[in-house]
């Protein structure tokens, strides 16, 4: 009875609603039309996926939609090779920033269908979607990315958003 | 600023992966009681106590210092909790100083801790649906890609990381407070060590710990009955961005750039190469180090590994960085800015024992958070203002 207890394990959940808002709404129908739509900032011209409704630099709204490719760029990517908890993906995997052909910042986003040793910076892939009667409101829309028969984009062309 | 300030207190626990001996009360009083030990004072002496820490899910337990007031001495007294992401441990040493800049208080207890060991650190980083593809695993996969962007854009030879982390794993073995110990580690050892999150590898990465950092911070006429040297606080500076915006630079940030702009123009610092002794830098994987010389303005923009392979930052280099270990040694992440400004304070108050730099005058402290967003840093000095 003079032992002290070390530990005890409570385990806890996060259960919680999430209302995307006009701006997010948007992105997300799209998606489940199998389109990728974004929002232009008036100030800078810069288009945002997704959109969050206003401009982080000029805090003023977005209000234009832009429809983007859904082609684009790796700008960088690492490769993960231990398990994360809360990430489902079994390690290893090719997580990368992709700027989509017409975005003016990168989406986080994975890389399939290519060796790992293959994936480079500069790198021209396009989204695989899922089938068109299980495309949803949800970023699971897009499956992955795989690489596009393209030479690679020119650093210049991308090192702005690194 | 109307009032000086000086660090007249340091505590710190022993870090470790598990400190199962103590309670999350008992972790943060043991940094406590040393820092008040080291100010010849107690509890009843402190005027207030402004504590940080990263968020809440890192333990599992929501505000947190609502149960730890009792153990650090807050009963009748403003208590204040800080959060600033990884760099709430220097943020909040800065609330507490502009307590005492402010002329509201004398004597200022501060403290940040992480027990990373109650919950699961990367569950509570890794971004999910619906904010994002689920695909960015913890801080780790966070930061990866945008060192391989920095390696792009430098062209810094493969091995700068393994030389920072063989740096600041060989400081550590000085340090009796570090979590990581490697006796006799090796240039091959952490070279061959497996990638983590490619191109992290393990041994170029930080631990999570448990652990506190602690710090008495005094008005001038409280210093001046302290028993040992103070630490004066010549210049504070804290600055945020955004995580995204287009066009962001994400391994040069702006907010760092102008954090550092700030500090400087405020302590009178023209050349920080030369005029800093000694630097203690968030260096959470071993990249960071020499993406922060260039932040910093150590280094010209994508020449900062030079100095890394050069040898200015090691312990006998004209720039020692992170003679403590830094981050990559211990990581209880809500104390880990806390302990890069304490341990600048210790440097110029010559009690960094085995670490110290001989006749260091004045440190930089720097501590960063979020995605490469939060910057919050201090100049200490032997020598008042």
């Amino acid at each position: 009875m003079t032992e002290i207890v070390k530990s005890i394990t409570t385990p806890i959940r996060l259960e919680y609603v999430y209302r995307p808002g006009r701006a997010t709404s948007r992105f997300l129908r799209g998606l489940a039309e199998g389109r990728i739509l974004g929002q232009r900032c008036p100030v800078t011209g810069k288009v945002y996926v997704p959109p969050r409704g206003a401009s982080p630099t000029h805090g003023v709204p977005t209000e234009e939609e832009v429809e983007v490719r859904d082609t684009g760029t790796v700008t960088t990517f690492c490769i993960v090779r231990i398990p994360s908890e809360g990430l489902s993906i079994p390690p290893p995997f090719v997580a990368a920033h992709i700027l989509l052909d017409g975005a003016d910042i990168p989406f986080f986003a994975l890389i399939h269908e290519c060796p790992f040793d293959q994936v480079r910076m500069g790198m021209r892939v396009k989204a695989v979607w899922v089938s068109k009667e299980e495309l949803a409101p949800t970023f699971e829309s897009i499956r992955y990315f795989k690489p596009l028969d393209e030479p690679d984009a020119p650093f210049e062309s991308y090192r702005e958003h690194l | 600023m109307a009032e000086r300030c000086a660090v007249i207190g340091v505590g710190q626990t022993k870090h470790d992966a598990k400190r199962i001996d103590v309670s999350m009360p008992g972790l943060v009083r043991e940094a406590a009681l040393r820092a008040l030990a080291d100010a010849g004072l107690g509890f009843a002496d402190i005027d207030a106590v402004v504590i940080g820490k990263a968020p809440d899910m890192f333990e599992g337990v929501m505000m947190p210092e609502l149960f730890l007031a009792d153990a650090l001495g807050c009963s009748g007294k403003p208590m204040l909790r800080v959060h600033t992401a990884g760099s709430v441990g220097g943020s909040t040493a800065i609330v507490a100083a502009s307590l005492v800049q402010a002329g509201v208080h004398d004597r200022v207890l501060t403290v940040a801790y992480e027990k990373q060991s109650e919950s699961n650190a990367m569950w509570a980083l890794t971004v999910r649906i619906p904010f994002q593809q689920a695909v960015v695993a913890g801080a780790g996969g966070y930061f990866a890609p945008l060192i391989r962007a920095y390696i792009r854009r430098s062209g810094a030879p493969d091995d700068t990381g393994v030389r920072t982390a063989l740096k600041d794993r060989t400081n550590a073995l000085a340090n009796p407070y570090a979590h990581l110990v490697f006796p006799g580690i090796t240039f091959e050892q952490v070279a061959s060590s497996p990638m983590l999150w490619d191109p992290i590898r393990y041994l170029e990465t930080c631990p999570s710990s448990d652990g506190a950092c602690a710090m008495v911070l005094a008005s001038e006429k409280a210093a001046a009955r302290a028993p040992g040297r103070p630490a004066w606080i010549h210049a504070t500076a804290m600055k945020s961005e955004p995580t995204m915006f287009a066009g962001r630079d994400q391994v040069n940030p702006r907010a760092g750039r102008d954090c550092a702009a700030e500090l400087y123009r405020k302590a009178g610092i023209t050349n920080p190469r030369r005029d800093f002794d000694v630097a203690e830098i968030y260096v959470p994987f071993s990249w960071f180090e020499a993406m922060w010389m260039e932040n910093l303005g150590f280094a010209a923009p994508n020449e900062g590994w030079k100095m890394v392979c050069e040898g200015a930052t090691a312990m006998d280099g004209d720039m020692p960085v992170n003679c403590s270990g830094g981050v990559l040694s211990s990581n209880p992440i809500g104390a880990s800015g806390m302990l890069r400004f304490a341990e600048a304070a210790l440097q110029v108050r010559g009690q960094a024992g085995e670490h110290q730099i001989d006749g260091a005058r004045r440190a930089l402290g720097h501590a960063y958070g979020g995605g490469s967003q939060f910057f919050s840093m201090w100049v200490v000095a032997s020598e008042r203002p």
